[in-house]
Formats: structure tokens, sequence, C-alpha cells
């Protein structure tokens, strides 16, 4: 917890008390502003923690909001404005990572994690699975006998 | 001198730690039966030791004693007596050494209640938690000793965080350490059983209500941290795959996977490999989750501890809890035989599966979590995985989870029939998909997923309970004894599977939320999500160590006034911070949320939220502890051996 607190201590003190303190700021289209947000939630304010630019209140953060609604304002597609980020501050910006071969392993986390899952089930099923050698005639006999009795 | 007694106390412990590991375990060894018997007392002892320890801080921050360093510079004198109580573990040092109290807490909770085991397992597992307790107190008493006195002591102390001057935040740290340690339990059940190199379904039924108890308190500690960070924070928010939160799901992931497969080993004693391992894994996660944040290494500004000699120390002390328990798994594990076998539609198949999906999840975040810093060392390329990529990856590997958990408790052991579970669903299926289809349109892919599971979950729950007690086919007084009669680890399991449902449903319902920014002038109204707020007035108030900001907002619904908010901000004038005060009023159904910001020209920026079902995620999460309890209080937990004790008394 003590980290947990301390973590948003820093963003707090970092920051004033909330992300957006400017009314004004916002686009005067709901439609824009929706984008706007969306955008803003998928890019990274670089000198925060692992926050959002909607999310902080740096004031780097205040003016790459500020871009992005000029950007949407001025009708570019959701790609061309994270591109012209990502031109600028290269793949650090976006906290979604782009899937190429760095993010490889990353991206593929989730199916390497379930090929082993099964992996390892089916070799367990194998190792168990081996049935018991067929019974030999004296078995055989034996058993009627049990049977029969 | 109390200071003082506390230090020479915590020294003491670390010898009778020193004692606790080495005696019970030779003994288990040697086959000696007065140096096994040593254990109980031993460790009784050093929670003893460092009980006292802890009082002399928890005292010497009451009595406001600046002479102590770590008071000096974590309290106040101004400061209610509560946060001079909590202050005690609201700090690093502070902090490690209540970590240490638990764990010994957890030493003599085994030596308390374990009288029922076999006295080598019980040594053994006492032994090694006295070894883990050991490695921690002597980082305590070598690293970060929280007796350091201060010459000459100030006037005043430097304070306690405001942030953490907060009731919630209280309570959030024992309870969540107490999950964390706990899960030093079973860890120390797994190395017993390597050492022994025997398990059976006796130590599945032994090491399950060690975990399940570990489980609830992470539950809670999990969720009360979350609910902090809604309501202090100010941002409507509750959750931000921040590398910290993560830390804190990756033990709770795994330790509810280890909940599930113990109950195969106590059941049917299969994966019995696989639940060493999971214990394991959960412990060095929560060790992990403690410590690897403070050692610098992942993120250094989250740390507490900058200083190289503590990350060092911490490090090595990490990879010798992990990386030896791993070595003793490879060379002890094959000794282990699995016996149980069954079939792949099973209750055991559904719980592999559990396990799998879970396991699946905690590697998606432990990777995520981990691959800024990866990227960084092996590839030079800096990148950042933040919430987005989480929020696309864990879902779908949790949907299918969601979709089993409905049908696991319906089937049978051994050899299942899921037609015939299915058929019993059919009703909850249907409903499920109409709440989905309803969602479709009023909200986004993801959430009306997430909304026709978490009806699907909840109602897979109630179908279970009445098909249990044969309600509706049987009359209501025979269904209400059937409901008597339920083991209560089987209506555990329900309620809990019903608490995970309601969660989910607030988490879904986040989409649904309205917000807004708002620049008011006393008298001024805002419309947010249907609902009138209105500012009255701004006005200012002072509190015991703080001065604050009060901003009064009437909130209507069709021009009848349903609730007064006032939000505050906080000026703490020792740390020069200011904290937000968000104030909320719920129905049970929505949260009406305001925020006092900034002001300017006489008006004053408000962020105003409707969220709609937010009580629910921590509710939930609520149920979910509930149902934990629950399924503690079950007979076959309680007992340890009860066959054999009866035994005992019946005469010939």
């Amino acid at each position: 917890m003590i980290r947990l607190a301390l973590a948003f201590t820093l963003f707090l003190l970092a920051a004033p008390a909330f992300a957006i303190s400017d009314p004004n700021e916002a686009l005067p289209d709901p439609k824009q502003e929706a984008r706007a947000v969306a955008i803003g939630e998928q890019l990274r304010c670089l000198v925060c923690q692992n926050e959002s630019i909607e999310d902080s209140g740096a004031d780097l953060a205040r003016d790459l909001r500020h871009i992005v609604r000029q950007q949407v304002a001025a009708g570019k597609t959701d790609q061309q404005v994270i591109d012209w980020l990502v031109a600028r501050y290269g793949n650090f910006v976006r906290l979604r990572p782009p899937f190429e071969a760095s993010t490889l392993l990353l991206w593929g986390s989730p199916v390497l994690a379930l090929a082993g899952g099964a992996a390892i089930v089916l070799l367990a099923r194998r190792r168990q699975g081996e049935s018991p050698p067929p019974l030999s005639d004296a078995e055989r006999k034996r058993l009627r006998r049990l049977l029969d009795t | 001198m109390i200071p003082e007694l506390g230090h020479f106390a915590l020294a003491l412990g670390v010898a009778l730690g020193f004692a606790q590991a080495i005696v019970p375990l030779w003994g288990a060894h040697r086959g000696d039966a007065r140096l096994m018997q040593a254990a109980p007392a031993l460790a009784l002892g050093q929670f003893l030791a460092v009980g006292i320890s802890f009082v002399c801080l928890a005292w010497s921050s009451v009595v406001s004693d600046f002479s102590v360093l770590n008071i000096a510079e974590n309290s106040n004198s101004l400061e209610p007596l509560i946060y001079k109580i909590t202050g005690t573990w609201g700090n690093h040092e502070g902090s490690i050494l209540f970590w240490c109290l638990i764990l010994t807490m957890c030493g003599a909770a085994v030596a308390a209640f374990g009288a029922g085991l076999p006295s080598s397992l019980r040594a053994r597992v006492i032994g090694v938690l006295g070894l883990a307790g050991v490695g921690f107190q002597l980082f305590a008493l070598l690293e970060s000793d929280p007796f350091v006195r201060l010459w000459p002591p100030p006037v005043d102390g430097r304070d306690m965080n405001p942030l953490l001057q907060d009731p919630g935040l209280a309570m959030h740290p024992p309870i969540l350490y107490t999950g964390y340690v706990g899960f030093a339990v079973p860890f120390a059940f797994a190395i017993a059983a390597l050492l022994e190199g025997r398990i059976d379904a006796a130590w599945g039924r032994w090491v399950r209500p060690w975990t399940l108890a570990a489980w609830c308190f992470l539950t809670g500690g999990i969720a009360l941290g979350s609910w902090w960070a809604y309501y202090e924070l100010g941002w409507g928010g509750f959750w931000f795959w921040d590398p910290v939160e993560n830390a804190s799901l990756l033990p709770w992931l795994t330790g509810t996977a280890l909940l599930h497969s113990a109950l195969v080993v106590e059941k049917r004693e299969a994966l019995k490999v696989w639940t060493v391992l999971l214990a394991i894994g959960t412990f060095s996660f929560s060790l992990s989750g403690t410590f690897l944040v403070r050692s610098g290494i992942l993120n250094s500004v989250h740390a507490f501890a900058n200083d190289p000699a503590r990350g060092v120390f911490i490090l090595a002390l990490l990879g010798l809890v992990i990386g030896g328990s791993l070595l003793l798994f490879a060379l002890r594990a094959p000794v282990l035989s699995a016996t149980g076998i069954f079939a792949p539609v099973s209750r055991e198949g559904a719980l592999v599966l559990n396990n799998i999906l879970l396991c699946s999840i905690a590697a998606v975040v432990a990777t995520g979590t981990m691959y800024p810093l990866f990227a960084d060392l092996l590839l030079g390329e800096k990148l950042s995985v933040g919430a987005p990529f989480f929020n696309a990856t864990v879902f779908p590997l949790a949907v299918p989870l969601f979709a089993a958990m409905a049908v696991g408790p319906m089937l049978s052991w051994k050899r299942a029939d899921l037609g015939a579970a299915l058929t019993k669903l059919w009703w909850a299926a249907l409903i499920a998909a109409a709440i989905g289809l309803f969602m479709a349109t009023r909200a986004a892919l993801l959430p009306t997923l997430a909304f026709a599971c978490a009806a699907w979950i909840i109602l897979g729950a109630a179908a279970d309970l009445g098909e249990r007690v044969r309600l509706f086919r049987v009359p209501l007084s025979a269904s209400g004894r059937r409901l008597l009669g339920l083991s209560r680890g089987t209506l555990g399991t329900t309620i809990a599977h019903a608490g995970l449902g309601v969660t989910i449903a607030g988490i879904a319902a986040a989409s649904l939320a309205h917000s807004s920014i708002v620049l008011l002038h006393p008298g001024q109204v805002a419309h947010v999500g249907g609902y009138d707020f209105q500012l009255t007035d701004l006005h200012d108030r002072s509190g015991p160590n703080y001065a604050a900001r009060v901003a009064v907002i009437d909130v209507r619904h069709d021009g009848r006034l349903l609730t007064v908010l006032a939000p505050e901000r906080r000026t703490f004038p020792v740390q020069q911070i200011t904290t937000t005060e968000a104030k909320i009023s719920t129905n049970g159904l929505r949260d009406l949320y305001a925020v006092l910001g900034e002001e300017r020209d006489g008006g004053a920026v408000l962020r105003l939220h409707v969220n709609w079902l937010a009580p629910w995620i921590w509710f939930g999460a609520l149920i979910m502890a509930a149902g934990g309890l629950v399924s503690l209080a079950d007979r076959r937990l309680r007992v340890g051996a009860p066959a054999r004790r009866r035994a005992r008394t019946v005469p010939a």
C-alpha cells in the first residue's frame, strides 16, 4: 500500500488537484472531444509514471492535450495524430506499444502462456495416460477364478 | 529508553529466528522428537520479540519522540492520535518492521493452530517460516533500522504524508500485508512437503485454510486500496494498471489459482507438483510485490529505498528465497508421484482450465509490467506499457474464465456430463444474453460482454445453489433444510463466485459513467448525466493540522433535492501539500461524485461525476472475501483430521 500511496503521491506532487483544471480546454464539439479523450488515453505523459496525458496534471501533458485537440479539430484521423506524436517522441509516448519485432514477446505473451499451459497439460496426460500392460495368461486365469467364485 | 528496548527486542527476534530455523529443521531431518517439539515455543517467542519491538516503535510515535529519526521524519505532534499509530507503518522502516511482525504472526499461528499436523511436517513448516523471518528481520536490523536516534531532536516532526492521513488508508496496509505475508504459510507447507518428499490429500486439506485466509485478506487489501484511489485521488478512476497495483494483482491471481488447485490435491490427490509450484510462485510474487518495487530496479520513482546498499540486500534476499526454493523444487519434485486420474470434462478438468487461464493472465500482467525494463536493458528501446495494453490482452483471457466459472462447480469429479450441466444453466444463459443485447445499444463491445459475463456468473452461482437445494422440486421447507445442510465450503464457493460477478458488473458500468469539468460561480448549475449540480457556497474551514476550502453543492434530479455534497481542498502547511477530498453520495446503484479544483474569477472549477454501479466494484470484493470466510468456517478445515481423532475416542 505504501508503495501504492507513494506512487500516487508522486503523481500528485507533480500535479495540482487534478488533470484538466481548465474547462475551456475541451473542444466545443462533444463528438470531437470524445475522440480527443480516446486518443489522449493512449498517449503517455512523458514526464510522469505510466500516466496518460488525459490523467496527468503536468504542464507537458496539458501541452500535448492541446496539440491533440488542435489536430482533431483540424480533421486529422486518430492514426495521423498518434503518428505525429510518435515521430517526435518515439514509441515511448504510446501506452499501447506497437506490434513489431521488439514487442513480439509482449503481444505474444497471452498466446505463449496459453500454449505453455496446454503443453504442460498434454505432457502430464501423456505420462499419466500410458495404459497398463495387458494381462498375462496367468493373470487372466486368476481373474476368471476370482470372478467365478 | 523505549526505542532501545525495541531495538534489542528486534535483535532478540533475529536470534530466536535462527533457532527457530535450525532446531526444528534439524530435528525433523534426524527424526528427533524433542528438537521438533521446540518449534512452537520458538515461533511464539519470535512473535513476542518482534511484537514488543513494534509496540516500542508505535509508542515512540504516539508520544512524539522526535529523537527517533524515523518519527521525526514521518510524524508531527499535531497529528490526530489514530494517524500517529497508523503512521508507524506509513514509512519504509516501519513498514518493513510491520512486515516482519506479520510473518512472525503467521509462524505463531501455525504453532498455535497446527497441533493436528504430523510433528515432522509442523516442525518443517515452522522452521521454513523462521528462516524467512530471519532474512527480513536482518534486513530491518542492518539496513533499515527504524530505531536510529537523532541528536539534537527537532522541535517538531516533518509530518506524515497527508494523502496517507485517511481512515481507509490507515486500514489498508495491515490488511494487504497480512494477505501478502499470509502466502508465506502455503509456501512453507510446499517447502516442507518437498523436504518430506510426500504430499497427500491431508496436505491439501491443511494447506487450504491458510491459503484461503491469506486470499481473503489480499482481496480485501486490494479492494481497499482501489477504493482509496477512487475517493481520495479525485479522478473517479479505481484501477490504473500501475506497476505497483500490478504487483499486488499478481499474487492474487496465482493465489486464486492455488486455492483451486489445492482443492484438487485435497479431493483427488492430483496436480500435486503443480500446486507446490504455485505455492512457491505466489509467495515469490508477494515478495517481489513488496520489495522489488523498493529495490529501485523496477520503477525507481516508486522506491522508498533508493539507497543502493538496501537494493542489493533486498535483491540478494529475493534471489535466495525464490532461487533456493525453485532449486529445491527442481531437485525434489520428481519424488512426488501423481495419482488421481480424471477425464478432461470433469471438476478437475474445469479447475485445470481455471489454473491455466489465471496463470496466463498473471503471465501477461507480469510480462507487461516488466517489459519496459526488459526492452530497455536488452533491446535498448524505450517503451511504455499502459492501461490500453492490459485492457486489450487481459480481457480476452478473462472471458473464457468467466464463462467456465458458472459451469465448473456443476461438474462432478472424475468424469462429468457437460451437456447435463449446461441444461441446468439454460435460463441463466438466456438472461445473460438478453442483458448483453440490451447493453449492446448503450455501451461498447467490451463493457457489453462484461455485463453479460457478470450476469452469467451471478445467475450461474444461483443456479448451482438452486440445484443443490433442489429448489421448486421439493417443498420450500425441504429446500431450506438442504440449504442449512450444505457444506460451508460449497456455500463459500457460490458466494465468492457471485461476488466476482458483482465486481465485474461494477467495472463494466464504468463505461456508462458521465463526467464533466465545469467552472461554476455560486448559484450556477451544471447538468451531468441527468442530474443538476448547483454550487451554493464556497467557504474556509480549519482542521487539526490543515486548512480547507469547501464547496457546497446541491444535487437535484427532476427538481428534487437528493443530497448536498461538500468537497474540499486541504492544504497541509508542514509538508506544503494540497490534497483533494472528493465527496461521494451513493444509493448503491450510482455514485454522485464531486471534486473541488482551482478557483478563478470568484468561481470554482469542479469535476462532477455520475458513476453507475461504482460501489459494486468494492461491494463485490467484500462478497468475495466473505465467501472465503464462510468457506474457512467449513468443519472439515477447522477440525484437522476428524476421522482419526474420533476413532481414538470410540471404545472398542
